[in-house]
């Protein structure tokens, strides 16, 4: 059942990736290119994101478990480290150079571009590559990683 | 390839993001962070692998379904350059899992949690990508 939800749950936020424009990168870079013909669009999907999310949490704060059951795996650190700051700036340059992040990358492997595909080997070597240089499981979610 | 300012479907699709993303936390108690999901799917505890694949092929399916029903109404550019396109793969993987987090689980959860790590994780990815894309058109004129 939670995979269902899950899996349910991956599909409309595909759907709202592909009806935002997130998935193409010539509007994701157009919008960090606040110096070229500036497209703002991003700034409003976000803006819906963050809204609705926030509604969310306040919900999921008055309640102990998920509906499905389990206790909620909401991060708990509050520290800020180099890592954060440095893992976040290597990605944004990533981001940049290419208009793609993790989840409009993987929601564009169905299109059958090239492109798409190495980036997203390319993506998974580097999650790998970080796994091995650093020989740490992938944090817990309550560990600060999301 | 230039793109139009479309602000009513950004709200949409960000609604349906954002719905998707609050579903998976009231329902299973877990955060849509993409990276996260990743990263996990492959290196985290095996019990717990089945609702993260589900989830990341739920991406593509959505995506997919979409753009049936619009015609690709938003369209698709991407570099042809393999170099870029494996050195921000790279970036891009190394940097959210050394991170802890992408667009969607420090920028769309985290922020809406308000939770400090992730606006300062947000803010930094966004300013360097900013500054990626600068040096890429405007100091060294690429399209």
């Amino acid at each position: 059942m939670q995979t269902l939800l899950s899996g349910l749950c991956g599909i409309v936020f595909g759907v709202g990736l592909a009806v935002s424009g997130m998935t193409n990168p010539a509007k994701v870079l157009a919008f960090l290119d606040v110096f070229g013909r500036w497209d703002p669009t991003l700034a409003f999907v976000m803006a819906g994101a963050v809204t609705v999310s926030a509604a969310g949490y306040a919900v999921a704060r008055r309640r102990d478990r998920a509906w499905l059951g389990g206790a909620f795996g909401i991060p708990t650190r509050r520290d800020l480290d180099a890592r954060l700051v440095g893992g976040a700036a290597l990605f944004g340059v990533g981001w940049g150079l290419v208009g793609l992040c993790p989840g409009p990358a993987l929601a564009s492997l169905g299109r059958g571009s090239g492109e798409v595909t190495l980036f997203v080997g390319a993506m998974l070597a580097g999650i790998a590559l970080h796994r091995f240089a650093t020989r740490e499981p992938a944090a817990a979610p309550s560990e600060g990683s999301v | 390839m230039e793109t139009n300012f479309s602000p009513l479907a950004g709200l949409v699709g960000g609604a349906l993001i954002g719905l998707a993303s609050t579903v998976l936390l009231l329902g299973n108690g877990r955060i849509a962070g993409v990276s996260g999901i990743l990263g996990g799917s492959l290196f985290g505890p095996v019990a717990d692998r089945g609702w993260r694949l589900a989830f990341l092929v739920g991406l593509p399916l959505g995506a997919w379904l979409a753009r049936s029903a619009t015609s690709d109404a938003m369209g698709f550019a991407i570099t042809g350059h393999p170099a870029l396109l494996v050195v921000g793969g790279l970036l891009v993987g190394f940097g959210t899992q050394l991170g802890g987090g992408c667009t969607s689980g420090h920028g769309v959860c985290g922020v809406a949690r308000g939770s400090p790590r992730s606006i300062l994780a947000t803010l930094t990815f966004m300013a360097t990508a900013g500054i990626t894309v600068f040096v890429m058109r405007h100091l060294l004129g690429a399209a």
